[in-house]
């Protein structure tokens, strides 16, 4: 993957330019040295028990940076199947929905409440577990279409889901289930949002993740190039649809109400909209889709009915000017497993090794 | 036992036959050339035997084993890589990636160890690296390792479409239009290269070309198609004096 480059310097003055040389310079120190990211890491984990712990910030901005963990979750999964494999999957909300139920469910009907904060991070595994496996028996056959079929494919999966949530009684109906209880808290969302980045990344910089890659550059070269394409893809849609689960559960015990008309095709646009305006195969550009679009409608909610009108229009816009998003297709160099980096050099100088006595 | 073996092999689209009754005997270490005018079905035959299309009747076989109904990404782990006549690389990744994706099938590694990035994953992909670069070195392409391969200049994205296919680790190379876009002069050292890749990495090689030049100089054992069906077969020099393939080539009454 190519590297996150310095922006275009676009001062006119030479004077400026001085200054944006500076400022670059520093960026680029700061972005080579890696030793920052564990600490950075560390920090944000501790400062996320902090917060709640002593109200460090008032609840409402809690709210939205659990609702930020969640929706970088979603936007990574799904840029693992929009951006990376290059196909074209719009019912990203029916996963999430599976896993909002299975987890709901399980909190609400067959554990008891005082064992629930315990068993929370494996009601979660089981969530995303449960909808990987959903997500398995969707690719099987929609993987047999490409393009458009599949984007229906998909978009039916979302409407089937919704309607079959809405004729059980068992589990509400079009009711949903109410009164959930608040499982989802500042570090457990800081700590699946790390995990489901970590975990996407590595499978972006593995054997199998640039076999979804090479998919999407050209599916018959690929699989003329040895790649199990069918096997990529089913890999990469069970895992994306794994987080989207998990996503989904970290959401149901945060909302504390579910219903199935949470889970609609708008729900599945919102993360469309996160993984193209923060850019497609980029990871980073997932992390700050998904910030931006939740930051902004929180911030645009004064304006009530026409934040409607000026997220669309912003959209327009990025696509205008910016067709693959703020990142498509580059990355923050932090975010590319180290070895990755270092394979290229560390050849380079073995070979420089047996070759100098050669030479001499 | 031949290395590859055709056996009457067919295939239409729709109501069109676009090879028909394809024989072939090829012995390991041979060089032959496929040629014929535009639309004969040469590109076809390639499809066919690397398994993108499925022959409507008739066998392929690749040391006994045969490869009709297998999927493209099996056929090419039993020994088959190919190019392809317009250059179809993985334009938005590395030079590096591009050849290490015709590793896939040959790591050893599960998907959870991907993706917790544990066990054999990290030797591995060291080991993965260091042939694709020392592959890349041998054809001087290692200093372009991090660059796209779209940003590569079009003489070295066709050296790296043979470079990739040749990490797949094939036995049977089948190059489709190599010279495409290539003056008389790079044709030249076209011809030294395929030589020279034939007997370093120790390959049988099936070519399709519109150059005679290069087919003429190279290869052992020309076939020629026209409208699907084989027209005439043999030495170059039988080829050159064949009616048949000079009506193919010049319609009829042509002169020589």
């Amino acid at each position: 993957m190519p590297t996150q480059k310095p922006p275009q310097s676009n001062a006119q003055t030479p004077r400026q330019e001085g200054k944006w040389e500076q400022w670059r310079q520093r960026w680029d120190r700061i972005a080579s040295n890696r030793r920052i990211l564990p600490v950075l890491l560390a920090a944000g984990f501790v400062l996320s028990i902090l917060i709640p712990r002593f109200n460090l910030v008032n609840p409402y901005i809690q709210l939205i940076l659990m609702y930020v963990g969640i929706n970088i979750i979603l936007c990574t999964s799904l840029n693992l199947i929009n951006g990376y494999m290059g196909e074209f999957s719009v019912g990203h909300a029916g996963f999430m929905a599976v896993g909002a139920y299975v987890s709901a469910v399980l909190t609400t009907m067959f554990i008891p409440t005082a064992l629930n904060p315990w068993l929370f991070p494996l009601i979660v595994v089981v969530a995303g577990l449960a909808t990987g496996l959903v997500g398995l028996v969707v690719a099987i056959p929609s993987f047999k279409t490409r393009g458009d079929y599949l984007a229906i494919v998909t978009l039916a999966f979302n409407m089937i889901v919704k309607s079959v949530i809405e004729n059980i009684e068992a589990i509400g109906g079009p009711r949903g289930i109410p009164g959930i209880e608040k499982l989802t808290t500042l570090p457990w969302t800081f700590f699946w949002t790390v995990l489901a980045i970590w975990v996407i990344r590595n499978f972006v910089y593995s054997n199998f993740g640039r076999g979804v890659l090479s998919i999407r550059e050209d599916e018959i070269a690929s699989d003329l190039m040895s790649v199990n394409t069918r096997q990529a893809k089913l890999l990469a849609f069970t895992i994306s649809s794994f987080f989207a689960g998990i996503a989904g559960a970290l959401f149901a015990h945060l909302l504390q109400f579910i219903s199935p008309r949470v889970f609609d095709i708008i729900k599945s646009t919102d993360v469309l909209i996160m993984v193209y305006l923060g850019g497609i195969g980029s990871i980073t550009g997932s992390i700050l889709g998904a910030t931006i679009f939740t930051v902004l409608l929180e911030v645009l909610r004064p304006l009530g009915v026409w934040r409607m009108v000026l997220m669309p229009l912003v959209l327009v816009l990025l696509m205008l000017f910016r067709p693959r998003g703020i990142m498509g297709l580059r990355e923050f160099r932090w975010l590319i497993p180290h070895y990755q980096l270092l394979a290229a050099h560390l050849w380079r100088k073995k070979k420089e090794a047996t070759d100098a006595p050669a030479a001499s | 036992m031949p290395l590859l073996q055709a056996k009457q092999v067919t295939h239409y689209f729709g109501g069109l036959c676009a090879v028909s009754d394809f024989n072939l005997d090829l012995a390991a270490g041979e060089l032959i050339g496929i040629i014929g005018p535009n639309g004969a079905g040469k590109t076809t035959i390639f499809n066919l035997i690397t398994g993108v299309y499925r022959a409507t009747r008739g066998s392929i076989s690749m040391n006994g084993v045969e490869l009709v109904g297998k999927t493209p990404n099996q056929i090419t782990q039993l020994g088959i890589a190919r190019t392809f006549q317009n250059i179809r690389l993985f334009k938005e990744l590395s030079v590096l990636d591009n050849v290490r994706i015709a590793n896939y099938s040959r790591l050893n590694y599960t998907p959870l160890e991907a993706m917790l990035h544990v066990g054999r994953y990290r030797s591995e992909e060291k080991r993965v690296a260091e042939k694709a670069l020392d592959l890349l070195s041998v054809f001087r392409l290692d200093g372009w390792a991090e660059e796209r391969a779209a940003n590569l200049p079009y003489g070295s994205q066709r050296r790296l479409e043979i470079v990739r296919a040749l990490a797949t680790g094939p036995q049977l190379l089948l190059l489709d239009e190599p010279a495409a876009g290539m003056n008389p002069n790079e044709i030249m050292q076209l011809m030294d290269f395929i030589h020279w890749i034939r007997d370093q990495f120790k390959l049988t090689i099936i070519l399709i070309e519109h150059q005679m030049r290069l087919v003429m100089g190279i290869c052992e054992r020309i076939k020629v198609l026209d409208f699907g069906a084989t027209i005439a077969e043999g030495l170059p020099e039988e080829i050159r004096n064949n009616p048949k393939v000079l009506e193919a080539y010049l319609g009829e009454g042509g002169e020589e």
